[in-house]
């Protein structure tokens, strides 16, 4: 895996030292303990728009700052590591991959410009049950004129209850299971018949159901080839898989240094309890994890970059790698702090919680370990 | 009379009692009992913890003379089928905190005949909580090397410092704590046990909220508060010994696996991942990765529950607590926490709601239960000190690391 550039390693100070400063982990709970409806903070989201990483997978004939996918995942690693609550990820590198790789030209040129300038947030619509199944669409799209009527349900939508448009997987032949029959609409969130409902989850980002009710779309918002939707949503989910790692590499990798912290700080038994072999041996174990995982998530993010053919098969040991390291790191986090790690008031419940949303979003580590057998052809 | 006549004798005795005195309206309601609140909102079950509480079967192998049942272990076997066969239960363990599960045996113990006649009987009665002052901010794992100190004013006790993890402190009469009562002994050996009146000024207690929402825990505050001169439980500056033994009959009561979030306990991890998850053509699970680790995670809670049946037969006619305390408990928390990880993940987005209707109550039980039993590892001894104790005492491995 190739070092950073300069460029990137300049991009991961400036993230770095923002997220401390303006956005760190004390601004998160601010905005849990405030209940604030949008589940992210408005100042925060317009401070990166500003500094241009909303549009930093975006063109720049549509206004963004074109950085690719490794860059990206530079930024949401650090914002990760203060659980910097944002529509950067659900817009800036889900919506636009989308728009990017399913959208026409006039598809584009609306939208691209907006989520980069971070005035518009789009968001994927695809699961329906409460775990990640792509396939299993059943969000009805009936042709009728020269439009669709599209009914149907969406549920634990990211940004859900502020987007302003959703990319939305629907099923326009076949049946739940199919990947032939899956069309993506690109649907105005002020559309007649969208209703929302904000979920109130142990992350307390803003998440929703979304309900589509006889919702009337134009021929003009089929993105892509109608029915032929399964395989460029696969691929849109993949950049939204790479970028999550990157985020969730970010937050277990902070876990770990918290934890690493500790061990060096707290004194039980007249020594600091890192000098307890059983305890160095469960750090060095972690790092461990966290080491491979972070090559998992560089080669996912450059394999986009480089479109390469083993893009998918990256994507999905990324997930799992980093998903896995999570899980660990989040739940150490919790047990070497022992009962101060149990307490609301540190910050260890917040990764812990956030640790299983992002685990479970867009395909957990069974989901993906399953994938990359089959894409190895077992 | 032989034993079994003798028994049978008393079997129709408990049924008659019970049949007059167990209110019917209440049959089965055991499992919504929290605590000391849940009891005295319902006529019926303040009706029910008086009578049991006069009749000493709340605790029933308890002696008679400080109000106990005076029931043979054997007794008490078959008031407890007479009482599940009606939808019986005793709510007097979750209504005195620490009294029934883990002060009264101790004072039972080490008590002396004036401590047992004042505490006991209103244990027994459920008129009281216990609470306990164990750990402070500095001395968790290590506890012996515990601050909070208790000096001798001729007459009186002043104790000066803070506890932390005091379990239902806020609302407790009673209080034990380990203090320490002489500064120039090694560690352990300046440890006393007192008693301390919690309706005084010294004390104060603030509520500790966890990461599952809000907990019985509080932290408590002695600020020259006062106990008698004769509260010391035990010898003075043997307070190790008596809590140590105290802690024992705490990992006692936790050696059984529960599962996650209460109302969920009924649904088997089974059921949860045939509903979420469903089936392939063949049947099996659709998610083969999931199936396959239920099944290992079923195995181990088959093992651990093996286990603990093993050991219980074994120690019969052994009252001397096993070492073996400490793996069935490190065995349960691990089976424990790995259920609740195992339903979070088969809830999916189902699994990691807060609050509010787009979630069923199981399924917020179920976050909830997961954040809370994060707990399990920790208190009690944690995960790491019960392998130490394994590793010491059981295996006898020398102590190479712990300078304390």
């Amino acid at each position: 895996m190739a070092a950073l550039t300069e460029e990137q390693e300049l991009l991961k100070e400036q993230a770095k030292s923002w997220a401390n400063e303006e956005a760190p982990v004390s601004k998160f709970r601010e905005m849990r303990d405030a209940k604030t409806e949008e589940g992210f903070d408005q100042r925060t989201w317009k401070s990166i728009s500003e500094m241009g990483w909303a549009g930093i997978l975006v063109a720049e004939e549509h206004g963004g700052v074109a950085m690719g996918h490794l860059t990206a995942g530079v930024v949401l690693e650090e914002l990760g590591r203060q659980l910097t609550a944002s529509p950067l990820f659900a817009s800036g590198i889900v919506g636009a991959s989308a728009l990017a790789l399913a959208g026409n030209e006039a598809q584009q040129g609306a939208w691209l410009p907006r989520i980069a300038d971070g005035s518009a947030i789009v968001t994927l619509a695809v699961d329906e049950g409460p775990r990640h199944a792509p396939l299993q669409t059943r969000l009805a799209a009936k042709a009728d004129g020269d439009g669709f009527v599209l009914d149907g349900r969406k549920v634990h939508v990211l940004e859900g209850l502020t987007a302003d448009a959703f990319v939305v997987a629907a099923r326009t032949s076949g049946s739940a299971g199919d990947a032939e029959g899956l069309t993506l609409f690109l649907v105005d969130g002020d559309a007649a018949g969208i209703d929302r409902s904000r979920l109130s989850t142990a992350d307390s980002r803003g998440y929703a159901n979304v309900t589509f009710t006889g919702v009337r779309v134009g021929a003009d918002a089929v993105m892509g080839e109608v029915g032929g939707a399964a395989e460029v949503l696969d691929r849109i989910l993949d950049r939204a898989r790479a970028a999550l790692s990157a985020e969730m590499l970010g937050t277990a990798a902070q876990s770990f240094d918290m934890t690493l912290e500790y061990l060096k700080n707290r004194v039980q038994f007249g020594q600091v309890i890192g000098s307890f072999q059983a305890l160095g041996h469960r750090a060095a174990t972690l790092f461990t994890e966290m080491e491979m995982a972070r090559s998992c998530v560089e080669a996912a993010l450059t394999a986009i970059d480089e479109d390469a053919d083993n893009t998918a098969l990256l994507c999905s040991l990324a997930k799992a790698k980093a998903g896995d390291f999570l899980h660990h790191a989040s739940n150490e986090l919790i047990q070497i702090h022992g009962g101060i790690g149990m307490t609301d008031e540190f910050d260890a419940g917040l990764y812990l919680k956030r640790a299983r949303a992002a685990e479970a979003t867009y395909g957990n580590q069974a989901y993906h370990r399953d994938r990359y057998a089959a894409l190895q052809g077992l | 009379m032989s034993d079994d006549a003798n028994l049978e004798s008393f079997r129709e005795e408990a049924r008659a009692w019970l049949a007059d005195h167990f209110p019917s309206a209440i049959s089965g309601r055991g499992a919504e009992l929290v605590g000391m609140e849940s009891v005295s909102r319902d006529p019926d079950l303040e009706k029910w913890r008086v009578a049991l509480g006069e009749k000493g079967w709340g605790t029933p192998t308890w002696p008679a003379e400080y109000g106990g049942g005076g029931l043979s272990q054997k007794q008490a076997q078959v008031l407890d089928q007479e009482m599940r066969k009606i939808g019986a239960f005793n709510p007097l363990p979750v209504m005195a905190g620490m009294g029934i599960t883990m002060v009264g045996p101790t004072i039972l113990e080490y008590g002396t005949e004036k401590q047992k006649q004042k505490h006991i009987p209103p244990i027994c009665r459920g008129d009281v909580f216990w609470a306990l002052g164990y750990s402070e901010p500095n001395a968790g794992s290590d506890l012996a090397s515990l601050q909070c100190k208790a000096e001798d004013k001729g007459d009186h006790w002043l104790v000066n410092g803070q506890k932390t993890w005091t379990s239902g402190a806020d609302h407790a009469q009673w209080i034990g704590c380990l203090v320490r009562t002489d500064f120039d002994a090694p560690k352990r050996d300046g440890i006393s046990f007192l008693i301390l009146d919690m309706d005084q000024p010294g004390i104060e207690t603030r509520p500790i909220e966890l990461i599952g929402g809000s907990s019985p825990f509080c932290e408590t505050f002695f600020n020259d508060a006062k106990a008698d001169k004769d509260e010391v439980l035990g010898e003075l500056n043997a307070g190790w010994t008596v809590g140590k033994r105290l802690l024992q009959h705490e990992r006692q009561s936790q050696t059984g696996a529960r599962s996650a979030g209460g109302a969920a306990a009924k649904v088997t991890l089974q059921d949860l991942a045939l509903k979420y998850v469903g089936v392939d053509d063949d049947g099996k699970l659709a998610d083969p990765d999931l199936r396959a680790r239920i099944a290992d995670h079923l195995m181990k809670t088959q093992a651990q529950r093996l286990t603990t049946q093993r050991v219980i037969a074994e120690a019969k006619g052994n009252h001397k607590v096993s070492a073996a305390a400490s793996i069935l408990k490190n065995a349960a928390s691990s089976v424990s926490q790995e259920k609740d990880e195992l339903t979070l993940e088969i809830l999916g987005h189902q699994g990691l709601g807060w609050e509010g209707h787009d979630f069923q109550d199981h399924e917020l039980a179920a976050v909830r239960g997961w954040l809370s039993a994060k707990a399990m590892s920790i208190y009690g001894g944690s995960f790491e000190i019960q392998n130490n104790i394994i590793a010491k005492n059981i295996l006898g491995l020398p102590e190479t690391t712990q300078k304390g």
